[in-house]
């Protein structure tokens, strides 16, 4: 059943909504890096939140004017028209008022999702009408879509793309560095606001797939994750399609075949799993990437350290130093120096001499600035350099015993 | 309206409401003074599967598993969001969007697929409780608040919330200067040995003692607006941190008491025979408080 879904195979429906969810979370996961790159990502959860009056009093209308209320169009409408009016309190609240745009977002988000809970609860009263499925709107529901609104839905969620990728080079100019933007003449705020458009749109659209209280997942959850993989913004836009369409596909897939799971839940989570591998395994960024880089750089420190120590005849206590010095044929098991391990150890020892030339003259500043410890000077100075510092270092004391 | 009617019906709900739009309020100003405003939907979200694994485990809906679970889950959330944001040098707003976005996803799913059709135990629910239902049968009049019979049968969630603002307000009186210095200047508070981390996670912690405790009577959405709106609007009225305090305070029993009248009796004055949900009005009477704050209050700039 669900590699049939992942084929599309579970008929024209069902491939139309996977489709769209695929194509909407594109969508999402690249207008959602300019909001994360622009700081703004929790924005889109006071957009979001903010769709649910519209969609009730849209059905409240759409009745009163004779209808059943179920017109997706209609009520998609009314949730933009409530989500601007969201975003443009909270844009007020955070200019106007002394209030910072958290706090303003988290007013807005309550604030209209309490009322658009007083609609539901009357729309729950109302006896003429057809209801059921505004619930679906809270976390996404495609089972059961009429034929018209999956095609409605996958329509407008390719323009969403369209539209994302049309604006997509001032959209990273502004995200990247806005200053550099104002300063080079473009208009940074009808930029911001045609970002808010996308997100709106976006959002809009994920209504009925993901539902209103996840759709902020399909935003955040894809650049966050690409962010690991890299440190350029084209490839993170890059890495933010992939990830949300991923998600979108194999979410709505795995719901087609599932009917009775709301869409949005799975679709997150199929999310937040390629978000915790990549947290794991993510070249650099990943945990796994940065534990073995901090054992790496252990080991180093606590090898120079067991030289230096061998170097000046003391004896090493350290348990990981007298391992790592054994492994390496350095020393010998009740402590005294091989043959290498002398070697290795002058050479050590000679290193931090020159090294201690080099701190201590003005000429050599930005040499002494990559002094950590480790660092062999051979990768820092030219070998005429060291010689001309060997020079100057004191006259040797006598060989050791 | 005579006494018979309003205390078993309505007394016990409105006095449920004050409490936890108190007993949020207060924490709600340390935090929106901390940029952490959001830190209440955060937690407010989180709270959801905690529940659920709880009943998972237990197989019962009782308090005690539910506030532990909620609680546990709050604290892996915060865990989750600080590690996020340091390893991967994340901003915390997208990190606490990915952490929460995930935990109620999970619990949702969760929820739909175990078996809780015995149980009362939805996402309607948790997102808007029932606080309408809370009435207290016992109850025949005034004279029932000094008979022990009737008040054996009050409903649980009354003496649980006013525990929790008991909670929440001494928190808040015993630690008002350490609170005070490390939310206006840290490093000032730091430099005369404040334990400022103890004392942002111990804030963050009695925050969502408030949410878990009001989440059960009723559900997410008025804990965040609450969270939010009454200290936001108070900020708008003052410079000062008592009185802001105070204002909040007022702010807060203000959208309560007249949040459930207008749920209650406001459709029935309008013509309509029922009531509208009593969670989503008083959130939104707390947008008007704030909308009102916010273009007339004397420090709205």
């Amino acid at each position: 059943m669900i590699w049939e879904a992942l084929f599309l195979g579970l008929g024209y429906n069902a491939t139309l909504v996977t489709l769209g969810a695929a194509i909407l979370g594109i969508a999402a996961g690249v207008g959602g890096s300019f909001l994360f790159l622009r700081k703004r990502a929790l924005v889109s959860d006071a957009i979001s939140h903010a769709t649910l009056p519209g969609v009730g009093l849209a059905f409240v209308v759409m009745v009163g004017l004779g209808g059943d209320g179920r017109n997706l169009v209609g009520l998609l409408t009314g949730g933009a028209v409530s989500a601007a009016i969201g975003l443009l309190c909270v844009n007020w609240l955070s200019t106007r008022t002394r209030l910072a745009e958290d706090a303003a977002i988290g007013a807005v988000l309550s604030v209209f999702f309490g009322f658009g809970i007083v609609v539901l609860t009357y729309i729950q009263t109302m006896t003429s009408g057809r209801q059921a499925g505004l619930e679906g709107f809270l976390l996404g529901s495609t089972a059961g879509m009429l034929q018209s609104d999956a095609l409605v839905l996958a329509l407008a969620a390719a323009l969403t793309l369209a539209l994302v990728l049309i604006l997509r080079r001032p959209l990273t100019l502004v995200a990247f560095d806005p200053d550099f933007a104002r300063a080079t003449g473009r208009n940074v705020d009808r930029i911001d606001l045609a970002m808010m458009a996308i997100v709106l749109a976006v959002t809009v659209v994920g209504l009925k797939i993901v539902g209103l209280i996840l759709i902020v997942a399909l935003l955040i959850i894809p650049p966050v994750t690409a962010r690991f993989w890299t440190e350029r913004v084209d490839r993170v836009l890059l890495g933010a399609g992939i990830v949300g369409g991923l998600s979108g596909y194999i979410g709505a897939a795995i719901s087609a075949a599932v009917p009775d799971v709301p869409t949005g839940p799975i679709i997150v989570l199929v999310g937040a799993a390629l978000f915790l591998i990549s947290l794991l395994c993510a070249p650099g960024r990943g945990v796994v990437s940065s534990v073995l880089h901090h054992r790496q750089y252990q080991r180093r420190v606590h090898l120079r350290q067991g030289l230096l120590a061998l170097a000046q005849g003391q004896p090493i206590y350290e348990r990981l130093t007298q391992r790592l010095m054994e492994q390496r044929g350095l020393m010998r098991g009740d402590g005294v120096a091989t043959e290498k391990g002398r070697a290795h150890a002058a050479r050590a020892l000679l290193d931090e001499a020159r090294w201690h030339v080099v701190r201590n003259d003005q000429a050599y500043a930005a040499a002494a600035e990559r002094y950590d410890g480790l660092t062999e000077m051979q990768k820092v100075l030219t070998a005429d350099q060291i010689r001309e510092i060997d020079a100057r270092l004191p006259a040797p004391q006598g060989a050791m015993p | 309206m005579t006494g018979s009617e309003f205390v078993p019906l309505s007394l016990v709900p409105m006095l449920i409401g004050i409490c936890v739009a108190v007993a949020c309020a207060l924490p709600g100003n340390f935090l929106l003074l901390r940029r952490q405003a959001l830190i209440g939907d955060a937690i407010s979200h989180v709270v959801l599967p905690g529940i659920v694994v709880a009943f998972l485990l237990t197989g019962v809906v009782a308090s005690v598993p539910m506030l532990l679970g909620a609680a546990g889950a709050a604290l892996v959330a915060v865990a989750a969001i600080e590690a996020i944001r340091r390893l991967g040098k994340i901003e915390p707003g997208a990190a606490m969007g990915v952490v929460f976005t995930t935990m109620f996803a999970g619990g949702v799913l969760l929820l739909e697929m175990s078996d809780t059709s015995a149980v009362h135990l939805d996402v309607e629910h948790a997102l808007y409780g029932n606080l309408e239902s809370l009435i207290w049968l016992d109850a025949t009049g005034w004279s029932s608040l000094l008979d022990p019979q009737a008040l054996a049968y009050l409903p649980v969630e009354l003496p649980r919330m006013a525990g929790a603002l008991v909670v929440v307000a001494l928190f808040i009186a015993v630690f008002w200067r350490p609170l005070k210095i490390s939310t206006f200047d840290e490093g000032f508070a730091r430099t005369i040995g404040l334990r400022t981390g103890p004392l942002g996670l111990a804030l963050v912690v009695v925050a969502a003692i408030a949410a878990v405790a009001a989440f059960d009577a009723v559900g997410s959405i008025i804990v965040i607006a609450m969270f939010i709106c009454p200290p936001a609007a108070a900020r708008l009225m003052t410079n000062r941190l008592e009185a802001q305090v105070a204002w909040s305070v007022l702010f807060a029993t203000v959208a309560a008491v007249s949040g459930y009248v207008l749920a209650g009796y406001g459709p029935l004055w309008l013509g309509a025979a029922d009531s509208v949900s009593a969670a989503g009005m008083i959130a939104t009477v707390s947008g008007v408080l704030l909308a009102c704050a916010a273009l007339m209050g004397p420090a709205r700039r």
